[in-house]
């Protein structure tokens, strides 16, 4: 990979970090004030369903997931196992495109 | 692993890198359960109240616990780093940083299993 690839990498390795600091940040207190007294469908769904707000927010949550972590997973394949290369690099798309499917799936459940 | 690593295992940075690597990995192979788990509100609420209950059992739980966790250690080591690379803190600020990014984790995870159990 050419060396300008590897810095729109790192560029969006670290963007991505910065915002899904934020969506965690959420994430967490939200899960925190949700599980008091346990979770139902009603109570979960009641929360999500039909609200634009929430769409929107798990949309670019997942999205930056799936940028995020594949980059990351690159970088360890690279500095742990030394496998670097095409190989690696299909496989990292890979798993990037699973994680916006699945998470795409996701946030249409709970949101649609 | 090469030498030059070797050379900086007594730095606790180095420690910290290896977290953040660990909980990375954890996440991701944690990420598409938790995304089939939400998908199964597809099927109606009533599936998604099936899948809750199950994970009603303490060991779940226990488990739940232990993901907040690597989230929030993930999340306080990421923004670490971030200060460090573009806000300019320092190295000499490292151990304060490091021990910031623990105290936040722990919090999190505690106030997370106090709600929940």
């Amino acid at each position: 990979m050419s060396a300008r690839s590897e810095t729109m990498l790192w560029i969006a390795q670290r963007a991505t970090a910065a915002l899904l600091a934020l969506c965690v940040l959420v994430h967490l207190i939200t899960m925190t004030v949700a599980v008091q007294g346990g979770l139902t469908a009603a109570e979960l769904l009641g929360r999500t369903r039909g609200n634009l707000a929430w769409a929107a927010f798990y949309g670019l949550f997942v999205l930056a997931v799936a940028i995020h972590a594949p980059i990351g997973l690159r970088t360890v394949a690279g500095e742990w196992l030394q496998w670097r290369g095409r190989a690696a690099d299909v496989c990292c798309v890979a798993i990037g495109v699973l994680l916006l499917a699945l998470g795409a799936r996701a946030v249409a459940a709970v949101t649609l | 692993m090469n030498l030059h690593t070797w050379r900086h295992r007594d730095h606790p940075a180095y420690w910290a890198s290896i977290v953040h690597r660990v909980t990375g990995i954890l996440l991701a192979l944690f990420l598409p359960l938790h995304f089939l788990a939400l998908g199964t509100a597809l099927s109606g609420d009533a599936s998604l109240d099936g899948f809750l209950a199950w994970t009603d059992r303490p060991w779940v739980k226990a488990s739940e616990v232990a993901l907040v966790a690597l989230l929030a250690a993930h999340l306080t080591g990421g923004l670490r780093l971030l200060f460090i690379e573009f806000v300019g803190w320092r190295r000499e600020s490292q151990g304060m940083l490091l021990a910031a990014a623990g105290g936040a984790a722990a919090c999190c995870a505690l106030a997370f299993a106090l709600n929940l159990f």
